[in-house]
């Protein structure tokens, strides 16, 4: 049932939580690592040993304050730590500095989705869970990794503006992006430094007012995050067309069964006592703590830099989106882009070809490399899409021309030189020659051909195509072998 | 010369300086003393002088130092005089402990406390309680009682404590010696078990001014580890007056008068001294504090909201006491909880969690709060005429053994006089000013903000014409 077509439209708000990428924890000066052998990084403070006390992460703040000016946030001038009360093996003092009533940024919005609040907050302890059930209920054993402890956390709250699951999923790539691209965290779903929980409700279409909603946790990747919104959203569409209520609860999304299952009623029965933490004074956002976040902004954040792509170089909004929310993609576009412009000048690729050219190198080193650090160069590129424009290679053999160029760099000229893989041509008589002998093994397509079956003419190309192996270009083998068909 | 014992902590310090005293003598006559504790004033003692070498260079020459157990000493136990850190010694020390190691002042031992620094007669102890040097059925005041009685009874040479709603000024008021409240921030709270954590303040109980002088110059600062820490506009200095010419005095009558519940003998001492200071040529006259009366009700929400927050960390699960359940979390952290805070603690994480609650968190910790603001107002408003406010430290003397335990709110009026400056920040210094039926009756001096080294010139001033003799107590 796709979300669209049912009388119920879904609500969807975000609760993303992002570990920051600082070289030390929110408040204490242990290293923020990630796969390190357990407590390997603590201290009396990330423990919550006695006597211990925080000190919070300047740098933390200067990311928080990057997100909220890239959101558009509203900063407070002066904002407030406070303390959230509740007790659980992964949080060492028995509360969590958070912020609550005074967050660092209200307001802003990413494209078509408002946010909330975005503050800052320190990460819990990792819980390892020996036992079948994976769980602190039913676990043998839990072992405790403070390594996490204290990690610097931003916590994004968007309003309920989604309405679908895939919205929802679109939507966090391109926060993960933006995040990505300002330089503020690794934002890794699998390896938790982005996370996300979802509030969904849904309401009979047309209504403005909100259904009961519940909260989904557990969805650490995007797929997950889509999956377990979509599973939410019939739930609750079935439970009411079948006339029963929504209860208002907290649902574990299990990836491997794509169950929801709710959380015990004691588990979510919290009441935090949030008061002002009195070991933090209260943080105020200075000016010249502003200007440095604004300068450490990238000068185009990913949503501008695909319209630009769109407006001013006329790619498609969907290949716009693809080089624009990677920004190794989109700077190395840009690196092949200005190569052309200086070296090729008149009759290289356009920026629609050379964009077009970018995933097929994304396809050749692998979607998690950075083509900068790939062996082909983006003038090499460029040069390579111009060779393709001016038909001086087929795209076929430019094709292997870029695998070459992959596996061991150099100069696509030299390449197409070297293994002779340059378009051969009408004037040539090596295609003349190979153009005959197709003719001369398929007599009867041929015949076909001159017979006026145009259709037929394809074994012939074919023919030519495997013995050139692929250096003719297409259009100029038809041409060929009708003109010695007598055709032309 | 005389016996080291007989020395100020100053004195032997100095001669330890110019090579008259080893450092390791002063430890050594110490220690002794210390193992013949009657009054469980100490935990824990070091079990031998560091033998430094380089004492006679430090300032503080090698004269040991008395530490109230919720410090953090590397080590060493470290556990709020509860049952729930039993065993518990930390992998690090105190900023102010090593601070005042590093200025040459070693540790001689832990002193017993009340119970997370809740309490106002250190009866509310794992240790058991501390008795009072100058009579042992009476308590010594709290929670800082041990190192009060330490110093008293000539233990110890000096000691620190920490002081939340009066946790120093009030038993160095019950067992005759000085004790200094410093401004909040002042000194680093890292590695201190924490009670509440925007009052809590480490500070020095000593035999005189000058003393604490000398041991509160090396305790104060910015520390990296504490947020809330500052370092002072000017260093304290050595207190020199002789006399109080031009001091203006203020005596609250909220806090001194009718209604304030000060007994009559410990009034005619704080009477006394006033007529003293005017012949030393202060001014004295009343002043007011309006909401001072409202102090200890705002003292009983804030301190114990804090207090509900910091001892959450006890659970059972990375140290101190465990008391496992039926292989389920929620009963190790009942059980362990349960079996390893004393009474008074329960009631004030329960009072405090209650006052945190929601739907009740504006009505109390809110209020509490705009009442905290309006005593600091108060005193602006008193310190806009007044270099200081005066007032009794402690509305009694001494009292026995037991006399207040059934009775929480009795033993809570302790704090009346010494609570106010808590909520405003303010530092504060209790002097010996005399003595009601043979027992010490202390006279509190406050400031504003950072006045800590004229606060000391005054006290020592009037230290010199009261010349208050507790030489009896140390024999």
């Amino acid at each position: 049932m796709s979300d669209e077509a049912s009388a119920y439209e879904p609500v969807i708000g975000l609760e993303i939580h992002v570990q920051l990428r600082t070289r030390t924890k929110m408040f204490c000066g242990c290293q923020v690592s990630f796969g390190d052998p357990p407590n390997t990084h603590t201290c009396p403070t990330c423990l919550g040993l006695p006597g211990a006390l925080p000190v919070a992460n300047e740098r933390a703040f200067h990311f928080g304050l990057m997100i909220g000016l890239a959101l558009g946030s509203e900063i407070a001038p002066r904002s407030l730590f406070h303390r959230k009360n509740y007790f659980y093996p992964d949080n060492p003092k028995g509360y969590q500095i958070s912020q609550y009533d005074i967050p660092l940024c209200r307001g802003g919005h990413l494209g078509d989705v408002r946010i909330h609040r975005v503050h800052l907050e320190e990460d819990a302890a990792k819980l390892n869970h020996i036992g079948h059930s994976g769980r602190i209920h039913g676990a043998d054993r839990s072992w405790v990794d403070f390594n996490r402890c204290g990690t610097p956390l931003v916590e994004i709250v968007t309003e309920p503006d989604l309405r679908s699951a895939e919205h929802a999923r679109e939507w966090l790539t391109d926060l993960r992006e933006t995040l990505r691209q300002l330089g503020v965290s690794d934002v890794n779903m699998e390896e938790g430094s982005l996370r996300c929980d979802a509030n969904v409700s849904v309401r009979p279409r047309g209504s403005e007012e909100l259904g009961t909603k519940t909260e989904l946790k557990n969805m650490n990747s995007f797929r997950f995050l889509e999956r377990g919104v979509r599973a939410e959203i019939e739930r609750q569409i079935s439970l009411v067309e079948a006339g029963e209520s929504v209860i208002q609860q907290t649902l574990h999304f299990d990836p491997s069964t794509g169950d929801l299952t709710p959380l015990r009623s004691k588990e979510e029965a919290h009441d935090y006592r949030y008061f002002p933490e009195p070991d933090l004074v209260p943080v105020l956002a200075s000016e010249e703590m502003l200007a440095a976040a604004r300068a450490d902004l990238p000068a185009e954040l990913p949503r501008q830099r695909a319209r630009r792509f769109e407006q001013e170089l006329g790619l498609s909004p969907g290949r716009a989106r693809e080089l624009a929310f990677r920004v190794e993609l989109a700077d190395y576009f840009e690196a092949a882009l200005a190569a052309v412009g200086q070296g090729n000048g008149a009759g290289g690729p356009d920026p629609v070809e050379l964009a077009n050219w970018i995933p097929l190198l994304v396809e050749r080193i692998g979607s998690a490399a950075d083509p900068a650090q790939s062996k082909v160069a983006p003038a090499s590129l460029a040069t390579l899409a111009g060779m393709v424009a001016a038909r001086d290679v087929s795209r076929d053999a430019a094709r292997e021309v870029l695998a070459k160029l992959a596996a061991e760099g150099g100069d696509p000229r030299e390449i197409v030189e070297r293994e002779g893989l340059g378009t051969l041509s009408g004037e040539g008589s090596e295609l003349a020659v190979i153009v005959a002998k197709a003719i001369q093994s398929n007599p009867d397509a041929a015949e076909q051909v001159r017979a006026g079956n145009m259709r037929a003419i394809g074994p012939l190309v074919g023919y030519v195509m495997r013995e050139t192996r692929g250096r003719a270009e297409g259009g100029e083998v038809t041409r060929l072998i009708r003109e010695r068909l007598g055709l032309a | 010369m005389s016996k080291i014992t007989d020395l100020s902590a100053a004195q032997a310090a100095t001669a330890v300086r110019e090579g008259q005293l080893e450092a390791d003598e002063v430890f050594a006559a110490y220690l002794e003393r210390a193992r013949g504790d009657e009054l469980n004033a100490f935990t824990w003692l070091a079990e031998e002088p560091p033998g430094w070498g380089q004492a006679g260079r430090l300032p503080l020459g090698g004269v040991p130092l008395a530490v109230k157990d919720l410090f953090c000493t590397e080590g060493a136990p470290s556990q709020s005089g509860s049952r729930i850190l039993e065993g518990y010694r930390p992998p690090y020390t105190a900023t102010v402990v090593r601070k005042l190691q590093d200025a040459g002042a070693p540790l001689l031992g832990k002193t017993n406390q009340d119970e997370f620094a809740m309490g106002s007669s250190t009866e509310n102890s794992a240790f058991g309680p501390v008795l009072n040097p100058w009579d042992r059925r009476r308590v010594p005041g709290g929670s800082s009682g041990g190192s009060a009685a330490a110093v008293a009874a000539g233990l110890a040479p000096w000691a620190i404590g920490t002081d939340t709603g009066g946790s120093i000024r009030q038993p160095a008021a019950l067992c005759g010696v000085v004790g200094v409240k410093p401004t909040y921030g002042a000194c680093s709270r890292y590695g201190m078990i924490a009670f509440a954590s925007s009052l809590d303040q480490a500070g020095p109980l000593t035999r005189d001014v000058t003393d604490a002088a000398l041991l509160l110059s090396h305790m104060v600062g910015h520390d990296g580890h504490d947020a809330t820490s500052l370092d002072l506009p000017g260093p304290i200095e050595l207190p020199r007056s002789e006399d109080l010419r031009g001091l203006r005095l203020g005596v609250p009558e909220e806090l001194t008068g009718s209604e304030s519940g000060v007994e009559p003998g410990v009034r005619d001492c704080f009477e006394a001294l006033l007529a003293l200071a005017e012949k030393l040529g202060a001014s004295v006259a009343p002043c007011r504090l309006p909401h001072a009366p409202h102090a200890l009700s705002a003292y009983y929400l804030i301190a114990p909201a804090e207090a509900s927050a910091n001892l959450a960390r006890f659970d059972g699960v990375r140290y101190g006491l465990r008391v496992d359940g039926d292989a389920d979390l929620l009963s190790l952290y009942e059980r362990t909880r349960a079996t390893g805070f004393g009474a008074e603690v329960k009631r004030r994480i329960m009072l405090g969690t209650y006052a945190l609650s929601s739907g009740y968190y504006d009505a109390y910790y809110g209020t509490a709060q705009k009442v905290r603001t309006k005593i600091s107002e108060d005193f602006r408003e008193a310190f806009a005429e007044f270099d200081f406010v005066v007032t009794p430290t402690s509305p009694w003397t001494a009292f026995e053994l037991g006399a207040k335990t059934e009775d929480p709110l009795a033993m809570y009026l302790n704090d009346f006089c010494t609570v106010p400056m808590s909520l405003a920040g303010i530092p504060a210094v209790s002097i010996p000013c005399g003595l009601s039926d043979g027992l010490p009756v202390g006279f509190q001096l406050a400031g504003p903000a950072f006045s800590e080294s004229r606060l000391l010139d005054a006290a020592f001033a009037l230290e010199q014409a009261i010349d208050f003799d507790a030489s009896v107590v140390r024999a």
